[in-house]
């Protein structure tokens, strides 16, 4: 898709650097002239504000760090002193620590929007399974991130989390001392912990590398779903693309910073702002937001590995979806019953988010029960069905036609000139 | 590089023997360099050098428990009543998940002190002692239930509240560890 640029600078210099290491051209070839679907709506305007997303956590992490003193004496002290003490702590902690939450908001819908377009679906097969890698990463940080501040929620999340290997047979407890280095969670876990939260956001960087790579490979996937035909389809991504990823990229950064400055303890728990105390346990352990319905997934099954299976297969059930939904229709615009599917899916996830934050009794786990089902069923049953019985409404012969509608070639050129 | 010469179905050369021999050594060195590298993640000597910990039991009332702690982890020191010892005797080994009498989990002589990590054997959290369904332990993570000898009775943990190694030092002092 991209091919090779013929961007020429003007400049001697530039022209001399760039005979030697064609970065411009690069840029130029993937950020400017790069053809984009012309149909392109809003939906896809968030692998730009994910992007952000991952620079701001880079940044006020790394400033973080500078003030932050990862000991099971000094950590929570240290949090409480970059909040009240260091210049802008209490501005930078905020940007952290709403800012992970911004950046999950951000991929749900740019992983609900895959879903809903088929953007998983041939070829984008890989692009799709390194989203899912680094959905995995991110969850793994971010945990690891909500340990450092060693508050009561902090702690008792870190040891309810790593006691899931303890459900493997045999080796699952010598797993778990091998994750704490110790016998329990202490000082060597809240230690590698800082060191992996530190690593593992570069790690993400370089998978999204890949993820944009194979994305230029094999270009984008749009709301019609069918692929590029000619250069009718398409719109050069600058100043197309970034004037729209622009104007999303701002009212994101409003709602972000309506979290930062009005509310910031809003998705966090009140219970953080306790020390850790490893002889008690809170009385109601809820993990972040945004692990709720993996964590209603766990609590559904009444055996202890057969819950940490569930909640893992839930994820990776993920990776498998190009295969799982063989339907040659990409787009739920044109498939019927797949979309009242899709829609059931999205609410049975938010319910398990619900009932995520719910104590695990009585009607609740009965319902988590019939959701963590309907989950499974949909990805196993529902959509390997409907690939064989769903008939799809007629797809339009163009990217063009579905934007322009059905016009004499001669307008449609016209109204696309570029 | 040369082509490997058993592509054409002839003797293997002095060279295919040569790259599996490289490659093997080359192998086990990545594996040796591995190896310190994912070891210093398991405990370390000062962690493992495990104190032992010594409680006085004269000031535990009947009724009461305390929770000391040992290697990191709470400990529950149990003093219990009659009732909740016939209790825990009186119940059927087939009603258990995890079917052990509670002679086999006190010390003989001393059946009114139930000495328990406290550490719930699902995911790890502190039980809340004299609650739950069987007025021993209760776990309020994801609800599971012990009775009055800290055995599993309902609820997601597979296992019963673990016993640690202890000894009664004196008549009223004891050693856990
Ligand atoms: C993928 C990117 C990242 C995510 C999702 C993430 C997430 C988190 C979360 C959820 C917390 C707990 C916030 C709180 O409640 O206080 C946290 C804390 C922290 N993070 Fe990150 N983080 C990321 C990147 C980084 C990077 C790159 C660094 C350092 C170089 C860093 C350094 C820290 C420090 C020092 C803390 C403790 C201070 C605090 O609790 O505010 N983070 N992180
Ligand atoms: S940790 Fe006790 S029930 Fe889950």
């Amino acid at each position: 898709m991209s091919g090779p640029s013929n961007f020429q600078p003007k400049s001697a210099l530039l022209q001399w650097t760039e005979r030697r290491l064609p970065i411009l051209g690069l840029m130029h070839s993937s950020f400017v002239a790069y053809p984009t679907p012309r149909n392109l709506n809003y939906w896809w305007t968030f692998g730009g504000i994910l992007s952000f997303c991952l620079g701001v956590q880079i940044i006020t992490g790394i400033v973080l760090a500078m003030h932050y003193t990862p000991t099971v004496a000094g950590a929570f002290e240290s949090v409480e002193h970059i909040m009240r003490d260091v210049n802008y702590g209490w501005l930078l902690r905020n940007m952290h620590a709403s800012g992970a939450s911004m950046f999950f908001i951000a991929v749900y819908i740019h992983m609900f929007r895959g879903l809903y377009y088929g953007s998983y679906k041939e070829p984008r097969e890989i692009l799709w399974i390194l989203g899912v890698i680094i959905f995995l990463l991110m969850m793994a940080t971010a945990f690891m991130g909500y340990v450092l501040p060693w508050g009561q929620m902090s702690f008792w999340g870190a040891t309810v989390i790593t006691n899931l290997f303890s459900a493997i047979p045999g080796i699952g407890p010598k797993v778990v001392e091998f994750l704490w280095g110790g016998y329990s969670v202490d000082q060597p876990t809240l230690q590698r912990f800082f060191s992996l939260h530190y690593l593992l956001p570069f790690m993400i960087a370089g998978v999204v590398v890949l993820h944009v790579w194979a994305l230029h490979e094999v270009g984008q996937n749009n709301p019609a779903g069918i692929d590029v035909k000619s250069d009718k389809d398409t719109l050069p991504f600058t100043p197309y693309a970034t004037a729209k990823d622009s104007f999303a990229m701002v009212c994101f950064m409003i709602l972000f910073a309506w979290f930062v400055f009005y509310i910031p303890n809003y998705l966090g728990h009140a219970d953080n702002y306790i020390p850790a105390n490893p002889l008690q346990t809170p009385t109601h352990i809820v993990p972040e937001w945004y692990f709720l319905p993996f964590y209603a997934i766990l609590r559904a099954i009444p055996s202890k590995l057969g819950g940490v299976i569930a909640m893992f297969a839930s994820i990776a059930v993920l990776a498998f979806l190009p295969w799982l939904d063989r339907a040659k229709t990409r787009s739920a615009k044109y498939r019927p019953l797949f979309k009242q599917f899709f829609w059931i899916f999205v609410i049975t996830c938010i319910g398990l988010g619900w009932l995520g934050a719910k104590p695990a009794e009585g009607g609740y786990v009965i319902a988590s029960r019939i959701l963590t089902a309907w989950y499974f069923i949909h990805f196993l049953v529902v959509l390997p069905l409907l690939s064989y019985y769903e008939k799809p409404s007629q797809v339009p012969a163009s990217i063009a036609e579905s934007v322009l509608g059905k016009q004499p070639l001669a307008t449609a050129k016209a109204k696309g000139s570029r | 590089m040369a082509k490997s010469t058993t592509m054409n179905g002839e003797q293997p050369t002095r060279r295919d023997f040569l790259y599996i021999a490289t490659g093997a050594v080359g192998a086990v060195g990545a594996a040796a360099a591995a190896w310190p590298l994912i070891s210093q993640m398991n405990p370390d000597a000062s962690v493992q050098a495990l104190a032992s910990t010594e409680v006085d039991l004269t000031p535990v009332a009947e009724g009461q428990i305390i929770t000391v702690k040992w290697r990191g982890k709470p400990v529950f020191i149990a003093h219990r009543t009659k009732k909740e010892i016939e209790e825990a005797k009186a119940t059927q080994l087939r009603d258990l998940p995890d079917p052990q009498p509670d002679e086999a989990r006190v010390k003989k002589g001393k059946e009114q002190w139930l000495v328990l990590v406290g550490v719930c054997t699902h995911l790890g959290c502190v039980p809340l002692g004299h609650q739950g369904d069987y007025k021993g332990f209760f776990c309020p993570c994801h609800g599971s239930h012990y009775d009055t000898s800290g055995r599993i009775r309902k609820g997601p943990a597979p296992s019963n509240l673990e016993v640690p190694p202890y000894e009664f030092a004196t008549d009223t002092m004891v050693r856990i560890g």
